[in-house]
């Protein structure tokens, strides 16, 4: 899909290489009071090979992983899976590793108390799940399909349909949190948290890939999303030693 | 073959939905002997507290080893909110000095601090005011500036340490390249 990209915005902070969005972003507005102005330190370097922290069986049941049987009955909405497989930049798979999904209702309304927008709540519907990653790297979820919402950072905006996740990597500078949204949603050239990603095809990995393979017939829609961990832009790269 | 990492996006203001599970600020138990509480406020640019924020720790246990080196119950790690009026409290074990390569570095524990208005995690690293010897001798802390240092340093109170974190401005908590 084309995305049309913002005008230049000036950076809050001295930034080199990266795909990540920067922190100084004033067509979002939230970033204007929020978005660190000094340059960055660089990162300890014992920090960017350090082991992050490990999460296990027990904190995570099977059934987590289902966001549409937390309720008493089904959630209100059109059911989908969305899965994936969490690699490292070269391509290894990142396994046993937490995995974690927020997102509106089908709706487009949060179950949360600051979230106001009037639209209805749905009692069958928490919006959080969360599951480890297997030994290939892949994780699974199923849930409803968000739906869009305003949000007033301007005149008629509107978020696209997006769901929040959160990806433990092996090492500490590997964190991710990031969104996924959906293939041919009008509202994402609009959107300045995605046209905040300066390159057009990094940001285009937000979205996630219809998947007829992974379709369940006659009960949910397939969504793939793959995610790559990158060794974090603290870490320093380490000389292998070729005996 | 090397792969584009995936870029960040904002945790959004209701990032409470996904973590409030594991955010109860206990590195561990209260009772646990020893424990300290670590506290403080994030604030904005404007001085309003940031009440939609988590904050992810990581630190090393009293004799500077990580897990799982560390062994036992030892995750090093916690999450707190700031919806009581942008304060988050850990309730934890000081950490230990930790050996690297060369050198010893001083006490210290990482925040990773996510929100409404973050494209992406802003880390920082606290150090501790009554650690004057260590923190001399951290050959990355003894390093940085003085108006860095100053504002990396938690201060003592009964029962732990305050380190308020300031996101932008005059004020500005430093931060490290995530």
């Amino acid at each position: 899909m084309s995305v049309s990209v913002g005008q230049q915005e000036p950076l809050g902070v001295v930034d080199g290489a990266t795909l990540d969005p920067p922190y100084y972003f004033p067509s979002y507005r939230s970033t204007l009071q929020r978005a660190p102005s000094m340059p960055l330190v660089a990162a300890r370097p014992e920090s960017a090979g350090r082991t992050g922290p490990v999460f296990g069986e027990d904190h995570v049941r099977h059934e987590d992983s289902d966001l549409t049987r937390r309720g008493a009955g089904a959630p209100i909405g059109e059911r989908i899976i969305v899965h994936g497989r969490v690699t490292d930049s070269e391509g290894h798979p990142v396994a046993g590793q937490l995995v974690e999904l927020w997102q509106a209702n089908a709706a487009g309304r949060y179950a949360h108390v600051v979230d106001q927008h009037d639209a209805p709540l749905d009692p069958n519907f928490t919006g959080a799940g969360r599951c480890l990653t297997s030994s290939d790297g892949s994780y699974s979820f199923t849930t409803v399909r968000p739906g869009e919402y305003p949000w007033g950072n301007h005149a008629n905006a509107w978020r696209p349909a997006h769901l929040h996740f959160s990806f433990f990597g092996r090492t500490f500078t590997s964190r991710l949190v990031t969104q996924m949204y959906f293939p041919g949603d009008p509202l994402l050239p609009l959107d300045p948290m995605f046209t905040s990603i300066r390159d057009r095809e990094a940001a285009e990995r937000l979205i996630g890939v219809f998947d007829l393979d992974a379709t369940v017939e006659s009960y949910a829609l397939g969504y793939r999303f793959d995610v790559v961990l990158g060794p974090g832009r603290g870490a320093t790269p380490i000389e292998e030693e070729h005996s | 073959m090397t792969l584009s990492p995936t870029p960040s996006q904002t945790a959004g203001p209701y990032v409470e939905i996904g973590a409030g599970w594991s955010s109860d600020g206990h590195l561990v138990p209260p009772a646990t002997a020893g424990a300290i509480t670590l506290t403080g406020t994030v604030l904005d640019g404007t001085g309003e507290p940031v009440t939609d924020a988590v904050l992810e720790f990581f630190q090393a246990d009293p004799a500077g080893r990580y897990a799982p080196e560390a062994g036992g119950e030892w995750s090093g790690f916690a999450r707190s909110l700031t919806v009581d009026a942008g304060r988050y409290s850990v309730t934890t074990l000081k950490p230990g000095r930790v050996a690297i390569a060369g050198a010893t570095e001083a006490p210290h524990v990482s925040i990773s601090l996510f929100a409404r208005g973050l494209l992406q995690r802003a880390v920082t690293y606290v150090y501790f005011d009554d650690e004057p010897e260590a923190n001399a001798a951290d050959p990355f802390f003894s390093r940085l500036g003085s108006r860095r240092q100053e504002r990396l340093l938690a201060r003592s109170e009964p029962g732990g340490y305050c380190f308020d974190i300031v996101l932008r401005g005059e004020e500005e908590t430093p931060f490290f390249v995530p």
